[in-house]
């Protein structure tokens, strides 16, 4: 009974506290349908118009739809840089008998506490020198090194769950190291793949700074980018369309997130591994 | 496959772990090594399938040294104490697994995975995944997982720690008779001494790294060869006194008797230090009256009745004897011991009869 009511009551005050976003959203949903008008909140009329970057090419801007694609390229090649290593890197570190294991440990949660911009005078200066800079390819490298830690760190965690005798197991069983790690590990880890695929995602998908300062030029464009060039014109900002374009910019994200969000809940909560 | 390990030592870092061990196991016959936590039987283990390197000696399967052959060359099963099913595959899959690694047929496959699963009684489970069956069901799969490949050799470390009594009874003689039936030749890690004597043909006792005695279970209890067998032997386990010997008589500080010709005549000396053992069974009222103390305690297990007695000098020993509670608690007896069965230990903890002779005469 007292159970019930606590609950209710955190209920009414989250709700209330959350109020104000709703309020947000509400109104960010509005606008980017309709006309707004200059003396009552609410709207004139339903239009289109501020949708009009998807069929047109604005002035002084690359298409969105090549923009789009940037991103998901960006994106996508990160994500799958990032598993790739993150996978094998962290298998080495949680197996393999090697020298400074423990330090080469250390020295990556380190690196992953270095705040990006403070590289990115070094990285710019690196990137002109073998001649990415400005590239979609130099800020994928980028990006991607500078997610590692954080990965390799995830994946390491979740390979230390499966227990050792299970890959020794595998290795009586005549298979080689590599089939034991692609067959019978692998398998185990997904939940954290998936944690790790999730995150360097949505991360890439939301990353401004890098593009806009390695890759500034149209045809490498993010849709980060793109949208804070909305902001930075010269004449008056069209306040629809930044919305519209921003709606548009986080879709991906939210669809992404609406799909695997019991999946993260689920590794927050039970920790993945298995239970043998 | 016969197992012969020569001189094999093994160290992690500066530790020894295991020093100069030998020993030799014959085809089909299945050899239990037992002994104390950490004196090395899983070390052992680990050693002959290859999952670590040894520090030096030699390992031979047959007349072939597999010292530089990789592990999953040897060809050897392995029955982890905690199973180590693979969780994201089903029991078929799991038991597939090392076929399947071989490219073997498919249809040769299923064929073998029936054939073995029907014979530890676990055919109807082969599509569930393995935290959908009990312990004595995973140990089953670990066993025929082991099993399928028909390797060279079997080696199980605790095979049955993890299940509990009635399981554990019942798996004992099912692993006896699937190593028999199979004729392989098979190593159990074991540190209960039950389990060993039971399911064994010979076991090979380890402490400190260092084997020692390899005998059948019945003349390692009744011919243990030095103090630390005779006492890991046994439940309730045998009972030792301190004495010295003097003009044919051991003679300790509250108890002294003759001691027999075969005895004399192993070269022992007079004020030589020995230590006596005798298993609860041969201190009984009708053996004569040498023990002479009081019952610290008793414990009825119903058929035997269990009493320890304490000599004047403090020293305890324990007597067992069929039926109910016949003394009481502080009531002084005086018990006699049956001399042809008392081991008679030198000052260096070593069964007398075996320092001389390998294996004792019997008297
Ligand atoms: N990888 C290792 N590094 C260092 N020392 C080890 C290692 N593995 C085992 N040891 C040591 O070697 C000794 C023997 O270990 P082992 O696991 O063989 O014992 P065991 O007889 O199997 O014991 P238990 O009955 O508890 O399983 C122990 O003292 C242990 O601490
Ligand atoms: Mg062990």
């Amino acid at each position: 009974m007292e159970k019930h009511n606590s609950n209710r009551i955190s209920t009414i005050i989250l709700f209330v506290l959350s109020l104000p976003l709703f309020i947000l959203y509400f109104f960010f949903f509005l606008d980017v349908f309709t006309v707004p008008s200059t003396d009552s909140i609410w709207p004139e009329s339903f239009t289109l118009v501020h949708w009009r970057f998807l069929t047109e090419t604005l002035s002084g801007k690359p298409s969105i739809w090549i923009t789009t694609l940037n991103t998901l390229i960006f994106s996508g090649c990160v994500v799958a840089i990032v598993l790739v290593l993150s996978s094998t890197a962290g298998y080495a570190l949680s197996r393999l008998k090697m020298p400074y294991r423990s330090q080469l440990l250390g020295t990556l949660l380190l690196l992953h506490s270095f705040p990006s911009v403070s590289l990115l005078i070094a990285i710019f200066i690196i990137l002109q020198m073998i001649g990415l800079y400005d590239s979609l390819v130099g800020v994928i490298i980028i990006k991607a090194s500078l997610e590692l830690p954080f990965g390799i760190w995830i994946m390491k965690g979740f390979y230390d769950t499966v227990p050792w005798e299970i890959e020794m197991s595998g290795v009586q069983d005549g298979a080689s190291r590599f089939t034991v790690w692609y067959k019978l590990i692998l398998p185990q880890i997904y939940p954290g793949l998936a944690a790790l695929s999730i995150f360097s995602f949505i991360s890439s998908w939301g990353e401004y700074v890098l593009p806009f300062v390695l890759a500034p030029s149209a045809e490498q464009q993010t849709l980060s980018v793109y949208l804070a060039g909305l902001l930075s014109e010269t004449t008056a900002v069209d306040y629809g369309l930044l919305k519209a374009v921003g709606l548009f910019y986080m879709l991906p994200v939210m669809i992404f997130y609406i799909f695997t969000h019991e999946k993260l809940m689920n590794i927050y909560g039970g920790g993945g591994g298995s239970k043998g | 496959m016969k197992i012969i390990l020569k001189k094999f030592s093994k160290n992690f870092g500066q530790v020894e772990v295991i020093k100069d061990m030998d020993l030799e196991i014959e085809s089909g016959e299945m050899v239990a090594l037992l002994g104390p936590s950490g004196c090395g039987k899983t070390t052992t283990l680990f050693a002959i399938c290859g999952i670590h390197n040894i520090t030096s000696g030699q390992i031979l399967f047959g007349d072939r040294v597999i010292n530089n052959v990789p592990t999953q060359e040897r060809n050897v099963g392995v029955v982890f104490q905690n199973y180590a099913l693979y969780p994201h595959l089903t029991i078929y899959e799991n038991i597939a697994f090392p076929l399947r690694i071989r490219k073997m047929e498919k249809s040769e496959i299923d064929q073998l995975v029936q054939e073995y699963s029907e014979m530890v009684g676990i055919s109807n489970l082969l599509s569930r995944r393995p935290m959908h069956l009990s312990g004595g069901q995973q140990q089953r799969v670990a066993l025929v997982r082991a099993l399928i490949r028909k390797p060279n050799v079997l080696l199980m470390d605790e095979p049955l720690a993890n299940l509990d009594a009635a399981l554990r009874l019942r798996m004992r003689s099912e692993i006896r008779r699937i190593q028999q039936e199979t004729g392989i030749t098979a190593i159990l890690v074991t540190h209960d001494q039950v389990e060993a004597m039971s399911m064994s043909d010979r076991i090979a006792i380890m402490n400190d790294g260092k084997i020692q005695q390899i005998s059948t279970p019945t003349e390692m209890y009744s011919d243990p060869k030095n103090t630390f067998v005779a006492g890991f032997i046994g439940n309730p386990p045998i009972s030792f006194y301190n004495g010295v010997l003097q003009k044919n008589y051991f003679v300790g500080t509250a108890m002294k008797f003759e001691l027999s010709e075969a005895t004399l005549s192993n070269g022992i000396q007079e004020e030589q230090k020995l230590e006596i053992g005798v298993r609860p069974e041969y201190v009984h009222p009708n053996f004569g009256d040498e023990v002479e103390g009081k019952i610290l305690f008793i414990e009825p297990q119903g058929r035997e009745t269990l009493y320890d007695i304490e000599l004047d000098d403090g020293q305890v020993i324990r007597s067992i004897q069929m039926g109910s509670q016949q003394y009481q608690m502080g009531e002084r007896i005086q018990w006699g011991m049956d001399h042809k069965n008392i081991l008679v230990f030198d000052e260096n903890g070593e069964n007398i009869f075996s320092k001389l002779y390998g294996t004792s005469p019997k008297l």
